[in-house]
């Protein structure tokens, strides 16, 4: 049991779920030479349409939404205390602050 | 049978009243049966115009049953239920209350056969879920609340302008097809595009949703967007513009979710980009994709569901949220892990699994009828959806690296709800006729073809692959304790700082003002100075001798004008 509960503390089983997943991916690129598809579209035609667009999408997903960082990112304290108070408060705090966004 | 004739949301409300006066176990039975019974009710209730009411002028619809409002129905009782199981082991009557009045006004909303039925659940929506949030009792839940019933309220305010606009043009306030045509068409469809989250009018979603409760936010994700599907697909089917509104909501937030922290957060924006393929949907307005839709809202209920309870439960739990503080729960907490694992695999649509019968309909209806650029954004998102709500959400909460928090399981009500939801993803997955049958149009739709599985488990591997490649290249952003800004920043930050602008300048202005007035007053005061001061012209004092020289003066000047007159007239 106590082995089973720290499965993926071992670097091996770690491992080895990789060479599942590319395994698994290999068998289903290989599928797509040998099972005739009926498709809607023309580019569902093309070998390995689908495993290429999952990919490539996923890496320019990730690398996109990383550079959204450099502009979108703030402090996790960002909207604290802002809110809902009114009044002169509210100025002091965001000259205070639009000074730090700069500086980002 | 005099039942038939009780709209749903009367028994919901009543266990609401009831709910706050009662406690323990004869609550918890109560907030058990009356889902239950109303399910069984609303089965054996038939189509047709059940209860109408004369008020004041209007004729009100107050229940109306066809295929469309049961379908919803059905899911609200489902989502209810659930909801009501996993929210057991809560002594706050607040929350018990808000819950069930919650789901009624849902019901009473797509049972609604007129625009001012629908206005007046439209708002008790809100007014009801607001509580929700509120219950959770921090400083930054109560201001998430405010914001989320102003904008609520806002959508609400919205539908009623536009029901005025249509009562002038319509001779009958009936809820059916609308349409774009008018200013009566667009307002009302701004109120449901709120409601459903449309691109730039979401930011109320991801502010409001992660703040709730961690019971709460399960009802939340239930209701509200939902009912704006529902309105939506009565109101606007086959409304091109919905076809890339809804695009655009499947692709947007995926990115927010890659790098959002709070793991509650990710399944808002992981929703946003599920009623998307709902949206385009009814954009299409085709038999098969309007049936896709509300099954994609159907199944979306009960896998975002799922979702958010898994992630409740390690909220309740551990009291944390966020991915960068968790990781290795799977050691002690594996039950719930699984059911989150059967949650995302739902979500991201693999074959067997509920997602997968419901959003090939969307997307095969898209490229049936020529949307083809749309049917490329579509798969982009379903791979998104699937790394960031099916790998991301149980990969930081559950794998990664061992946080080395020692948790427990959740309660066992918490643990039965999700084992319901992960049941119904399952069962859905592999009986797809079961959900078909409650479709608003027939439909002889097969999503087991070879075509369609292989594509989508290729689609599905790769984006797999894709994650454990960028993780393995260190290229995965990591998650950071931050705020990503979004559309919620142009009220929480731009209109807050434009309004100081204003002020500013508006006291400049004002100071500029008061101080040339001052000068004029002050060169005013220097001049009656110059005028009135001591010793100036008007100031001097006159002594009494100086007003008897004036007097003796001013009669000398008479007598003289006397002599002169008496000269004139003297006798000669």
């Amino acid at each position: 049991m106590a082995e089973k509960i720290a499965l993926f503390d071992k670097r091996e089983n770690v491992r080895r779920l990789l060479h599942v997943l590319y395994f698994v991916c290999a068998t289903l690129l290989l599928l797509d030479l040998f099972i005739h598809r009926h498709v809607e579209h023309s580019w569902e035609r093309l070998i390995g349409f689908y495993p290429m667009y999952g990919f490539v999408g996923c890496v320019v997903l990730v690398l996109v939404a990383k550079w959204m960082r450099t502009f979108l990112m703030r402090g996790e304290d960002y909207y604290d205390g802002r809110d809902g108070t009114a009044g002169g408060a509210v100025g002091d705090r965001v000259s205070q602050e639009e000074g730090n966004d700069v500086g980002r | 049978m005099w039942a038939a004739s009780i709209p749903p949301f009367v028994p919901f409300f009543l266990a609401a009243a009831l709910a706050g006066v009662t406690r323990g176990a004869l609550r918890s039975a109560l907030m058990i049966l009356i889902p239950v019974a109303g399910f069984v009710q609303l089965w054996m209730t038939s189509a047709g115009i059940h209860l109408q009411a004369s008020v004041l002028d209007f004729d009100l619809i107050l229940y109306r049953a066809d295929r469309l409002g049961f379908l919803f129905g059905y899911l609200f009782h489902l989502a209810a239920l659930i909801a009501v199981i996993y929210a057991l082991h809560i002594r706050d009557t607040l929350q018990q209350v808000a819950g069930l009045l919650y789901a009624g006004s849902a019901l009473g909303a797509v049972f609604a056969g007129d625009l001012i039925t629908l206005f007046v659940f439209w708002e008790l929506l809100a007014l009801s879920s607001v509580f929700l949030i509120w219950a959770r009792r921090s400083e930054r839940s109560y201001y998430a609340g405010i914001r989320y019933l102003v904008i609520q309220v806002l959508s609400g305010l919205l539908l009623l302008g536009g029901i005025i606009f249509y009562s002038d043009t319509h001779d009958s306030l009936t809820f059916t097809y609308i349409g774009l045509q008018g200013i009566e068409g667009w307002l009302i469809f701004l109120a449901i595009g709120i409601k459903c989250g449309f691109p730039l009018l979401h930011g109320w979603l991801t502010d409001a949703y992660p703040e709730a409760t961690p019971t709460g936010t399960v009802f939340l994700s239930a209701f509200t967007t939902k009912v704006a599907i529902y309105a939506l697909a009565r109101a606007y089917p086959g409304t091109e513009l919905l076809v890339y509104i809804g695009a655009a909501m499947t692709c947007f937030p995926i990115f927010f979710a890659v790098i959002e922290n709070d793991l509650r957060r990710v399944l808002a924006y992981s929703l946003i980009n599920q009623l998307g393929f709902m949206v385009v949907g009814i954009g299409i307005g085709t038999a098969l994709a309007l049936n896709g839709a509300v099954a994609h809202a159907f199944n979306d209920v009960i896998f975002k569901g799922l979702l958010f309870m898994s992630m409740g439960a390690v909220l309740h739990v551990t009291g944390r949220i966020n991915g960068s503080e968790l990781g290795g729960l799977y050691k002690s907490m594996p039950k719930t892990t699984v059911l989150c694992i059967i949650g995302a695999a739902s979500i991201s649509a693999f074959p067997l699994f509920s997602g997968f019968v419901s959003k090939s309909m969307v997307m095969s209806a898209a490229l049936a009828n020529d949307f083809n650029w749309v049917w490329l954004l579509l798969l982009f998102a379903s791979a998104g959806v699937f790394h960031h709500a099916g790998i991301k959400i149980p990969y930081f909460a559950f794998f990664a690296h061992d946080a080395g928090i020692r948790a427990t399981e959740p309660p066992r009500n918490m643990l039965v709800a999700m084992s319901i939801a992960a049941a119904l993803c399952l069962l859905i997955g592999i009986f797809p006729g079961m959900l078909y049958q409650l479709l608003p149009y027939e439909t002889n739709y097969s999503p087991y073809d070879v075509t369609h599985v292989l594509a989508q488990t290729q689609l599905l591997f790769f984006s797999a692959l894709a994650f454990a490649w960028l993780n393995l290249q260190r290229l995965y952003p990591p998650e950071l304790p931050s705020v990503n800004l979004d559309a919620d920043w142009i009220y929480r930050r731009a209109l807050p700082v434009l309004w100081t602008r204003i002020s500013v300048l508006l006291w400049t202005v004002d100071t500029w003002v008061r101080r040339a007035g001052m000068e004029v007053l002050q060169h005013g005061i220097s001049q009656v100075t110059r005028l009135h001061g001591p010793r100036a012209i008007f100031s001097r004092n006159w002594t009494t001798g100086d007003i008897a020289i004036w007097i003796v003066l001013l009669l000398a000047v008479y007598l003289l004008l006397g002599f002169l007159r008496a000269g004139n007239h003297a006798p000669v």
